[in-house]
């Protein structure tokens, strides 16, 4: 078997593994900082007890399920409170709860998720405080 | 020995019931879990407890509003950061002011007096009882809740207008555009809208869940407009709607609005 033109080939589809694999190997051994969370707003600082809606943990991993939750709960079936795992009582509100304490939304939500690299939609409706007219 | 067909069918059965009766048991525990809990939650110390109702109806006496008020409309469009683009066609409206044969157009009521004929009426969504917006709706983004209301899930909401195709009293309004740069005020306790979505009056259902009346009704000086459970014959709306003669928009068409015009 006779490969015409070997050397272009070869050299073309050397250069297509490069390209294609780019996203593989750049980077790679360059670590990216993990974003740096500030939870120094002064609501957080006023709590004795530094806990969050539930354990830190938890809200990690799944803050948007939490939020997806309180969000059914609310509009479809006008509740209006949440009972955590420790018995106590929040208001489900995004603008109204999340954001008393997390006051600084660009430095604690906007950072990670641009880490992660995800867009949520909720403040195309949901209000920051100040930061609209 | 194989079992013959009538033992085949004897333990089908029986397994049968043992599979459905303790997933039956859970479901039944989970619901009254779920009721506990949800009656603790809303009972909390010191937070009004929510205005509740069987059935919300609006009634509205067009007589008692002074010429060009606009309290009403101002008061909700402050309250639930209604923009205004400033342009009829774009129009967003959750409560406004119509000319009589646009509230109740044809020959439905021809001999209406020269002063009822001639008023401007508030109109808003009549909440009805049998809204055509919800049954068209494909993503059930607005739905009828048990206590009368129709309301809008707005992350549900795709933009389709199909509910704006089918309400026959144009309560309803689409934001064509980004709506932030349009609102006077922002009312940070009340989200805005988004491009793409439709909105309504929702019988101020967020105020009713802390216990206060509707932003309209509150705004109303002059009583024009009364809120209330229409199943109470004790409610504030009954004893007014006992003793006038309501007539309600459209009623032919089977909707079965909830909002009563006394004229």
């Amino acid at each position: 078997m006779k490969l015409y033109d070997a050397g272009k080939i070869i050299a073309g589809i050397v250069i297509f593994l490069i390209l294609i694999t780019f996203p593989l190997w750049y980077g790679k051994g360059k670590a990216v900082a993990p974003p740096n969370l500030e939870l120094d707003t002064p609501a957080i600082q006023q709590l004795t007890d530094k806990r969050c809606v539930e354990d830190t943990a938890f809200m990690r991993a799944n803050h948007m399920k939490l939020l997806a939750t309180w969000r059914d709960d609310v509009v479809r079936d006008g509740k209006r409170f949440y009972t955590a795992a420790d018995g106590r009582t929040v208001e489900m509100s995004l603008t109204g709860s999340c954001l008393k304490c997390h006051s600084n939304k660009d430095r604690f939500c906007d950072r990670c998720h641009d880490y992660a690299g995800v867009k949520p939609t909720c403040w195309n409706c949901h209000i920051v405080p100040g930061e609209v007219k | 020995m194989a079992p013959n067909r009538r033992e085949f069918l004897l333990i089908a059965g029986l397994a049968a019931i043992g599979v459905a009766c303790p997933s039956l048991a859970r479901v039944l525990f989970a619901q009254a879990d779920a009721a506990t809990l949800s009656t603790a939650a809303e009972t909390v110390s010191g937070i009004t407890p929510a205005l509740k109702a069987k059935r919300w109806a609006m009634a509205v006496s067009p007589g008692k509003c002074p010429n060009d008020c606009r309290a009403c409309i101002d008061a909700c469009h402050l309250t639930h950061n209604v923009p205004d683009f400033g342009n009829p066609k774009d129009e967003i409206q959750w409560i406004g002011l119509q000319p009589f044969e646009r509230v109740f157009p044809g020959d439905a009521y021809p001999q209406m007096p020269e002063a009822a004929r001639e008023r401007k009426l508030p109109v808003l969504c009549n909440h009805c009882d049998n809204p055509p917006c919800v049954r068209v709706c494909p993503t059930q983004a607005t739905f009828k809740r048990a206590d009368g209301i129709v309301m809008m899930d707005y992350h549900r909401c795709i933009g389709c207008r199909f509910c704006m195709a089918a309400c026959p009293y144009g309560a309803r309004s689409m934001n064509w555009r980004d709506p932030r740069p349009f609102i006077r005020k922002i009312n940070n306790d009340y989200p805005t809208r988004t491009k793409g979505v439709v909105e309504k009056c929702t019988f101020c259902e967020e105020r009713l869940r802390k216990g206060i009346l509707p932003a309209c009704v509150m705004a109303c000086e002059e009583k024009a407009l009364v809120f209330g459970d229409i199943d109470d014959p004790r409610s504030e709306i009954r004893l007014l709607l006992d003793k006038e003669l309501p007539i309600r928009r459209r009623v032919d068409l089977g909707t079965k609005p909830q909002a009563y015009y006394i004229l």
